[in-house]
């Protein structure tokens, strides 16, 4: 090695005004680094700063209980949180575990063959489907294939699909990142396959599998267009059936089959009415749904800080 | 001889370690082993002695570890990894057909180069073996298990008042004891150990080569070791690996003083390796 400097190497001082040209030339990259960070977050904050002056003066306990109205002022957006919740609550209990099990098959289980590398193409190809796409096919697959009706459960069923590519996607990368060592220990010890994905892998790997199911259903309660196409309602006076009921046996899914609308398509509905009253609901209703945004993902932060403090090797 | 590793002063005589019994616990016969094209093992066959310690030396690379794997079908987990041959384990071939790795992994106990307990309570780590195998009904047994296993690694009077605490929270030589005392709590016969100092400093080096000594005993032991003083020390016989082939076997002893493979002499005396 060192003869190969010597034969090459006539000059070998560091020139300063090299060095000086690359010290500029970093210089002005941090300066464009920076003015890109800061141009992004300036006009986030700007879009925040205009949707709480416009509508945090509408933010009072009665938007939250009355429902829409012909008049602004007496208009609220009960049906739309309520109808949000139910559906990411739908979205949640069917969206999650397949999507984990998914995860969890082509990660651990699936043989490395043309057809797993056909599906994982796939599936990453399905998070960069247009949400609208999703609506169509549930349009046509549960709305009219199923008759599962303009409702809750079919909404549900549709947005677990939309987040499905991701909590796979996440489940996969958490799951790889449990070290191998950890799997050879239990393998070692005659435990199943089963036993060491249920015992060790699973639970190391919670953290980024939770936040993955969270994020996957902040972006679901966000999501507007394949609702719109399944046929949610946009201006609905009423709750859909309770829960729990006084008969015999108590609980009652007849709410899974209600119609419904969503906190974006009710801010949408008031957006495309004249009138700055209504454009001042539409601001409201859009803080609403970022505050619940932002409420999931802190629940997602909070609970991966949490559990991978349990976890460390 | 210049640059020569002398290991005479830690090898120890017959009449020191006792009677070797010669009854075969592993019996190996051309075992291959081959990543996706590549050959990594070339017909190894070596009988290994039950309740005696054998030790594989060799460089980097001479497939001493990937033949440690074979021995518990750990290489199963490798995808591309393929084998041929025979190894029985008391006249049973353990890769034919109608094996269930389960079982056979139960009764063959590991011990990793890295310390790897699991993100679990001291206790959990010893528990979670006899659990699985249903080795316990009630929780005294349970309790009961855990106790002796960790006496036998050497570490109850270390961790008993903090059996609760996570067993990564130990020092890194006592994760390796609790590693010991989790394989030893399904009760294998064998023990695989795969350079389980090399990870350890002097100290807790010496404390594991102690206990492997005790638990030769009632085990058979098979460890494969970078340090050829630690070979020395700890095993009765020993096999040289080089780039894939068994080069030689025999009494420790033996091998370090009168290696009858020139390729064994080189590297004993530290030329090659």
């Amino acid at each position: 090695m060192t003869d190969v400097a010597h034969q090459h190497g006539p000059r070998r001082i560091v020139s300063e005004v090299q060095v000086l040209r690359r010290r500029r030339r970093e210089r002005i990259f941090v300066i464009f680094g920076l003015a890109s960070t800061l141009i992004g977050l300036l006009v986030l904050l700007a879009l925040l700063g205009n949707l709480v002056i416009d509508g945090v003066a509408r933010l009072d306990w009665n938007f939250l209980t009355n429902f829409p109205s012909r008049r602004a002022a007496q208009a609220g957006i009960l049906s739309a949180w309520v109808g949000s919740l139910l559906v990411i609550l739908v979205t949640a209990c069917i969206g999650a575990p397949l999507g984990v099990g998914a995860g969890i098959y082509l990660e651990e289980y699936s043989a490395r063959n043309w057809l797993t590398n056909i599906i994982e193409v796939n599936v990453a190809n399905l998070a960069a489907v247009p949400s609208i796409v999703y609506g169509l096919l549930a349009l046509g697959l549960f709305v009219y294939g199923f008759g599962t009706g303009r409702s809750i459960f079919t909404a549900g069923l549709t947005l677990a699909l939309l987040i499905l590519p991701i909590v796979i996607v996440a489940t996969r990368e958490a799951i790889r990142s449990v070290p191998q060592t950890i799997r050879e220990a239990a393998l070692a010890i005659g435990a199943t396959k089963g036993q060491v994905t249920k015992d060790h892998v699973l639970p190391a790997a919670l953290p980024g599998v939770l936040t993955g199911v969270i994020i996957g259903l902040s972006r679901a309660l966000g999501e507007t267009a394949p609702l719109i196409t399944i046929g949610a309602l946009t201006f609905i006076a009423f709750l859909p059936a309770p829960p729990i009921t006084s008969e015999f046996p108590f609980v009652s899914f007849e709410w899974l089959f209600d119609g419904f609308t969503v906190l974006p398509i009710q801010a949408f509905n008031w957006i495309s009415r004249p009138g700055r009253d209504f454009h001042a609901n539409a601001a409201a209703a859009g803080l609403v749904l970022l505050i619940m945004t932002l409420a999931l993902n802190s629940i997602a932060i909070v609970l991966r800080y949490r559990l991978r403090k349990r976890l460390q090797w | 001889m210049p640059g020569a590793i002398d290991v005479s002063s830690v090898l120890r005589s017959g009449a020191e370690v006792g009677p070797v019994s010669m009854r075969p616990k592993i019996v190996t016969r051309d075992v291959n082993v081959f990543y996706g094209e590549k050959r990594a093992l070339n017909d190894v066959s070596i009988d290994i002695p039950e309740r005696a310690v054998t030790a594989f030396i060799g460089p980097s690379g001479c497939g001493k570890s990937t033949f440690l794997r074979c021995i518990n079908r750990m290489n199963d987990t490798i995808p591309t990894a393929r084998i041929t041959g025979r190894i029985e384990i008391d006249g049973e071939n353990i890769y034919a057909k109608d094996v269930d790795v389960v079982p056979l992994r139960a009764r063959i106990g590991m011990v990793f180069q890295k310390p790897n307990p699991f993100a679990k309570s001291a206790y959990e780590n010893v528990a979670y073996g006899p659990r699985i195998h249903g080795l316990a009904r009630t929780r005294a047994e349970l309790d009961e298990i855990v106790e002796s296993s960790l006496r036998k690694a050497g570490l109850w009077d270390e961790v008993k008042d903090r059996l609760q605490q996570p067993g990564t929270s130990l020092s890194g030589g006592q994760q390796q004891r609790l590693c010991i005392a989790r394989a030893v709590a399904v009760s294998p016969e064998v023990i695989l150990m795969d350079e389980p100092c090399s990870a350890l400093d002097p100290i807790a080096t010496a404390r594991i080569e102690e206990l492997i000594d005790e638990l030769r005993q009632n085990y058979t032991i098979v460890i494969v070791t970078h340090s050829m003083q630690q070979a020395a020390r700890v095993s009765q016989r020993t096999a040289f690996f080089h780039l894939g082939n068994l080069v030689e076997q025999g009494p420790t002893e033996e091998i370090f003083t009168t290696p009858s493979d020139p390729r064994t002499q080189n590297y004993i005396t530290g030329r090659i390796g």
